[in-house]
Order: C-alpha cells, then structure tokens, then sequence
C-alpha cells in the first residue's frame, strides 16, 4: 500500500548554514542505499524535507531495512500518496487508510493537514475537520484526542497528496561524509567493527587496516575480517579495507624483546602502520575497539604506552564500555555471529601467560631500542606488499 | 609446484568422469523416471552404474541403493535398521573411532531409546576381536564398523569382524563405514558377512553428492526418506544421474589398475613416513606398513600447532589437513586422537597427509624436504 516515504532527520536541522551540505549528504547516501533495494526511487529534497518516492514495483521490507542503515535518519515514515482527484475521492482514500493501518480501531486520532499548494480550495482548518468528521462516521468506536493522539493523520497537500501516520525510527547520527575520513584498526574480534560503526555515525567516512600473520593466522581469519567490513559497509557505504602482512615484524620482536612485552610493542607497531596508512590516505584519526581493562594491553598503563607513538587523535568510541554492552550493539549491527567465528588473530598467537599490564614506557622504549637494526626496513615491506581490498 | 595430499577431505575428479557428469547434465538430462525415451535414457546410466558398482563388489544389482554419498548411506544404515528392528531389539555396537556421520547418528539413537556400546581401540587404532564377541547380546540388531579409519589410516579386520558377528547372533546386521577403504582395497561384502556398507563418490575421484550403500537382500531396513517412491521407496527423490554416473565411472576407474596404484601409494607412503623419521620428535599414528592404509600419513609434531603447521605448507602450495582443528577459542579434539590415546601435547599438533592416484614422488620428496626447513624454523616461535 505504502508508495513512499518522508525521512527525518533530527540533528541537521539545527546546523546553521551549513544544513544545506548535510541536506546534500544525506540524500546521496540514501540514493546509494537504495542502488541495493529492488526497484526505481526518486529522492526529493524540497521544503525542508526529504521524500523517498517509489517509481516502480519494490520491496516494502527490503526498503526500510536499507534505510533504517543510513545515517542522519531519524524516522521514516512511510506514506501513501495519490493523485488529486478532488476532495470526495480523498475522503474514501483516508478511509481506507484507516481501514487498513489499523484493523482493530481502537485508538483515538487527530487529523493533521497541511497545505503546501495554497490554492487547494479548503484550508487546512477544513481539512482536518471534514476528515476527522468522515473518519469517526466510519469508524464511530474511534474517538478524537486533539491533545495527545495514538494516531496522529498527517496530510499533506502539494502536487500530489500525501498521507502518514507512522514513523519507524532510524538509527539517528549524520550523513556519513559529512565528517571527513578514519582509519580503524580491525582485527577480527567483536569490539572493533562496533568500534567503527559507532564512529561512522557521526558522519564519518571509515576506512580499515587489518593485520594477519601467515602462517599463524588463516585466510578464513583474513575472511572473517573482510565480512567484518562487509556488514559496517552496510552502513558506512564502501571501506578500503588495507591488509597489512605482519608476520616478520612480529617474529623480529619476538627474537628481540622480553617477551611479556610482545604485545605491547606489537600494537606500537601496529599503531605506526596504521597512522602511516592513515596520514597517506587523508584519514583525521585512527579508530580502535579499546576498553580499559578489557585484556592486559587495554589497561589505562598500556593505552598510554601505545597511543604515545601516534601523532593523530585515536578515536576508542568504546573505552568506556563493558563487554556485555558491547556485545549488544554488535548484535544489532549484525557483526556479532561473524565475531563469534573461532580463528586465531595476530594478537593472541604468541600472547605470553602473564603479559605486562602496567607496563614501563622508559622500558619499552629502552627495549624498542633492541629492534632498531632491521625494523624500519620490515615495516616499510609491510607497507609495500599491502593488499587493498574495497569491501562493499 | 601444488602438491594436494588432502584425499582424505576429498579427491580431484577424474577427467574422464568429469566429462561424463557433463554429458549426463547437458545432453542425457532426463529423469529416470519420465516415461519417454528422454527418460529410458537417464535410466540406462543407473542401471550401468548398478551393474558396474554390483560386479566390483560381487553382489547382486538389487542391492545397490544410490544415496547423497557417506554421510546420507550411514544415516540410512543405522537410523534405518534401528526402526526396523527396534522390536527384536535395542542395543547397537560401534567403535570409539568412527567419522561424525557414525558417532553422532549413535548419539541421535541414544536420545531416541536405543543403547550403544563403544568399542575401544588400541595405540594403532585397531578393536579387538575379543572385545567385539563380548559385546554382542541377543538383543544388538547392529554393529557398525568403520573399515579405514579417516584421521589415521587404521584397518579394521573386517571379514574376520563379520565371521565372529553371525557367529554370536545371525541376526544381528553387520555395517560398515567403506567411505575410505572402498577404491583402496578389494571389498567383497558377501564373502565378509557384511550386511550393510557405505561408499562415497568423491573420495575415489568421483562427483561430490553421489555415494551408495550396499544393502544386502532381505536386510530389514526401513526408508528414512520419503516421497515419490523411487529406488523401490528405500530412497525417495529423483536420482542423481550424473552423480551416480560418475561415481560408477570413477569405480571402474579406480578399480581397473587397483593393485598397482595402492603398491605405489604404499610405497610413496613409505618415503613420506621414513622422510619425516628423521626430524626430532615427530611421531607418526596408526600402523606403519602394509598394516595401515596406504593413503593415510598422521603425523604429530611436538611444538607445532597442527593449523600453523598447515598453514606454513600452505605457502608453499602443499596441502594437508590438521589432525584435529584447534584454536585458542574452540578446541575441537578429534575422538580418533584421543581414542588411540595420543599425548595431550601432540593432540593439537596432529597433521594428516592423504594420497591418491594423482600424487607423484616428487610431491612427496617436495613435501618431506619442505617440513624439514619449516619445522624447526616453527618450534622456533611458539607461545610461552
């Protein structure tokens, strides 16, 4: 019955001169969302407003999932419009609205009219009367609350006219690209891809690294990451996923260092590649999974060991996040099942029993030092022989 | 160079069965059970794959029944011959190290009502004879053994099995698991005593989807498929002509230099196994020699993790499989492991090796002087 749809969005509104740039975002990321949905849409922005207007045969189902995916929208309501045919012929469409949204009629109403088109020969007034009266002469277990409806019946008279009274909600935010680009650090586990999407949804466009250590780590781990990426793409719209071979730096480390500060020294690691693809790609901050005290290199000790070595802001949207709530969201992106697939990553296989939580920055860098012949030269071939892959 | 030694997990096709399941899909794309010549075409396929499949074995075509492949032929086996007799009796008899397709079909019976001894084995994987009289009673309708045992090679004494089942009850149906031993050594299930054995297609160079099950005549088994009545209502749903087109031609195949092909995989099993003798500390499961299968190689490596070990043959196009998958999320101990009572160190550094027809010297002085390098280079780096 539905054949568009009235987005709205709460937060552009309120963006000063600037809002015509929101507007623009969000309608193009509601075109790319919809490139996915069978069947043809036109997405209008006019009077404020954004409508999404089916052309063709679609997929009601299909669509609002999509939508419910892209950033900026707050609700979507989904309209039904027709021709006008006068005002007789919108009476019984009103009716049947009625009549079909809601079977059982036991809520009370009020009618909403709003006339675009001024020329429309009743004013919105008379609108709401006339329909409200034929509404309750159908219906007489309805009742009228003007005050706080169950429903209220928004119509809306312009070229065409358009009736609502639902709104779905949508997962709120902004307009992805709307706040420039970050790097986030995925590696497989359940915290990082919420970690992504969490920041996303403020806009910002979302690019990854991945690290995978052949042969320790499996091309099904390197899988799982890229349908990782796959399932916040889906929100995020295409991510540069950069996979970075970190086998030879670990070993080196491992030759050189203690090892109760492998990992340590590793995500040190890890963080100088990444920025370094970040700063190459145009990326304003890097983003991680971290938690404080969630393992032993998340500890507030070893989050300042590793963010010393980064100049950019490292974005952790979840620092202060217990596991469970995590886990939570990542049930509702959808990442979690994929999270859940047991194969090793690079940071757990040569984890020692009893790694350092507090660890000794003077220390590290001491035994950093241990590694200065040969890492730079391993961290630029790691560099060269990335694998770039789009994950849509 | 590329060098499968996975046969186990699955075999390449042989060309010249891929070529027929084509012709069969593309050209004689009939349903056997069409009454037009489209039709009579389809069946000719089945009726020559009966033939054929029914001359290997010596038995009679009746008894060849067309499945899914191994795990549909053990379910039928098993679940099928337990709902047949479940009046006569409830006990059924199996090993401690069969395939999934087995143990969890026995797990499933348990909850159904149904009891079931599990035989134990030795260090090479083997029952005893001892054991298996003793365990059958009046009431066991089935004993289910595997003949060649996936993860390391094993071979079950069969016929002396079969001989000692219908000694202690005629009546009690004897199965057995051929899905590895079938194409390897010659079956003749009349001769063994064997009432009920399971083949699949793609383990001898067959299509995926494809297997049998022999069923000897008068066996009492009921259907646990139905529908349009096919194959006398013991397996309804339309064949799978070009599967069991294939399968009886990668049978004939198999079968048409037998000897030859398994005295080269021994041998090739024996340099693979004398090759890796000589690096410290790894060890090989199941029977050396003739005792063994002549596919299977399970090796375990003390210090390395079998996934790892895996992986770094990967790199260097070898492919094997690990004994048994482990990982720091999930450990997945295989039974057979446990049951022939390896090490808990090595548990999770067991790798398979699997041959075929296919596999070369080459690969396998490749591969031995591939582990040599990478071995102790992997022991090297481990978890503290």
């Amino acid at each position: 019955m539905f054949t568009a749809f009235l987005i709205k969005y709460a937060e552009i509104g309120v963006k000063g001169k600037n809002r015509y740039l929101f507007e623009n975002a969000l309608v193009q990321q509601i075109k790319y969302a919809l490139k996915k949905c069978e069947g043809d849409f036109c997405v209008r922005k006019t009077d404020g407003r954004i409508y999404v207007e089916a052309v063709s045969e679609f997929d009601y189902d299909e669509t609002v999932a999509h939508l419910q995916k892209v950033f900026g929208i707050s609700g979507i309501c989904p309209m039904v419009h027709v021709e006008d045919e006068g005002f007789e012929k919108l009476k019984e469409t009103v009716v049947s609205y009625v009549n079909t949204v809601y079977p059982l009629k036991d809520k009370s109403f009020k009618v909403a009219a709003r006339r675009a088109r001024k020329n429309y020969p009743l004013n919105s007034m008379e609108i709401n009367m006339e329909l409200g009266g034929v509404i309750l002469d159908t219906y007489p277990q309805m009742h009228v609350d003007v005050h706080k409806p169950d429903i209220l019946l928004n119509v809306e008279i312009r070229d065409k006219i358009y009736l609502y009274s639902e709104t779905i909600p949508g997962p709120g935010g902004m307009p992805v690209g709307t706040g420039g680009k970050a790097m986030l650090l995925l590696s497989g586990g359940i915290d990082s891809p919420v970690a992504g999407w969490m920041i996303a949804k403020r806009g910002v466009k979302i690019d990854a690294v991945y690290f995978h250590a052949p042969p320790y780590t499996s091309e099904r781990a390197k899988q799982k990451v890229v349908d990782l990426a796959a399932k916040v793409a889906a929100y995020t719209g295409p991510i540069y996923l950069h996979v970075i071979n970190f086998t030879d730096i670990q070993l080196y480390i491992y030759d050189k260092c203690p090892h109760d500060e492998l990992t340590i020294i590793m995500r040190r690691y890890m963080m100088r590649i990444a920025e370094h693809i970040a700063k190459e790609t145009e990326c304003l901050g890097l983003i991680t999974g971290e938690s404080i005290g969630q393992v032993a290199s998340q500890t507030m000790h070893s989050l300042m060991a590793t963010n010393e070595v980064c100049e950019l802001p490292v974005y952790r949207p979840l620092i202060g996040f217990d596991k469970m709530e995590i886990v939570d969201i990542s049930e509702k992106i959808d990442t979690y099942e994929t999270s859940i697939q047991p194969f090793e990553d690079c940071c757990t296989i040569f984890v020692a029993k009893h790694p350092v939580t507090k660890p000794n920055l003077k220390i590290i860098r001491k035994h950093e030092h241990n590694l200065v012949e040969k890492i730079d030269e391993l961290v630029q071939t790691a560099l060269d022989t990335e694998e770039l892959i789009i994950v849509k | 160079m590329e060098v499968y030694l996975d046969n186990s997990a699955t075999t390449r096709c042989y060309d010249e069965v891929a070529k027929l399941v084509c012709k069969v899909m593309c050209e004689d794309y009939g349903n056997p059970s069409s009454m037009h010549h489209k039709g009579i075409e389809a069946e000719q396929y089945l009726r020559y794959a009966k033939e054929t499949l029914a001359k290997l074995l010596k038995v009679n075509e009746k008894e060849i029944l067309f499945t899914s492949g191994g795990t549909e032929s053990d379910n039928i086996a098993l679940i099928g011959a337990a709902m047949a007799n479940h009046r006569r009796g409830r006990h059924l008899v199996t090993t401690r190290m069969e395939h999934p397709a087995i143990l969890q079909t026995m797990a499933y019976l348990e909850n159904q009502g149904f009891e079931v001894t599990y035989l134990p084995v030795d260090r090479e994987g083997r029952i005893s004879l001892k054991d298996l009289e003793r365990s059958i009673r009046k009431d066991t309708i089935l004993v289910s053994i595997m003949h060649v045992n996936n993860e390391i090679g094993s071979v079950q004494p069969i016929a002396e099995a079969g001989e000692l089942i219908k000694q202690c009850n005629p009546q009690t149906l004897f199965h057995v698991d051929a899905v590895q031993g079938f194409g390897k050594f010659r079956i003749y299930p009349a001769r063994m005593h064997v009432d009920l054995l399971s083949v699949s297609a793609h383990k001898i160079h067959g299509p995926k989807g494809a297997g049998f099950l022999y069923m000897k005549e008068g066996a009492k088994i009921s259907p646990i498929l139905y529908g349009g009545g096919q194959q006398k209502g013991m397996r309804s749903g339309t064949e799978n002509v070009p599967g069991i087109a294939g399968l009886a031609k990668a049978a004939e195949l198999v079968y048409a230099n037998l000897e030859q092909d398994v005295d080269r995989m021994y041998e090739q099993r024996n340099l693979l196994i004398e090759g890796v003798g000589h690096i410290e500390d790894v060890k090989v499961n199941g029977c050396p020699g003739r005792q063994g299968a002549p596919h299977i190689v399970s090796l375990s490596v003390r210090g390395v993790r079998s996934e790892v070990l895996l992986h770094a043959l990967e790199e260097k196009e070898i492919y094997v499989s690990a004994g048994s998958a482990c990982s720091s999320n999930k450990p997945q101990i295989s039974d057979t492991l446990k049951a022939i009572g390896v090490e808990k160190d090595l548990l999770g550094s067991t790798i398979r090796f699997s041959l075929s027809v296919f596999t070369t010297e080459e690969e396998i002085r490749y591969t031995i002087q591939a582990l040599y390098e990478m071995i102790p280079m992997l022991r090297k780096y481990t978890r503290h």
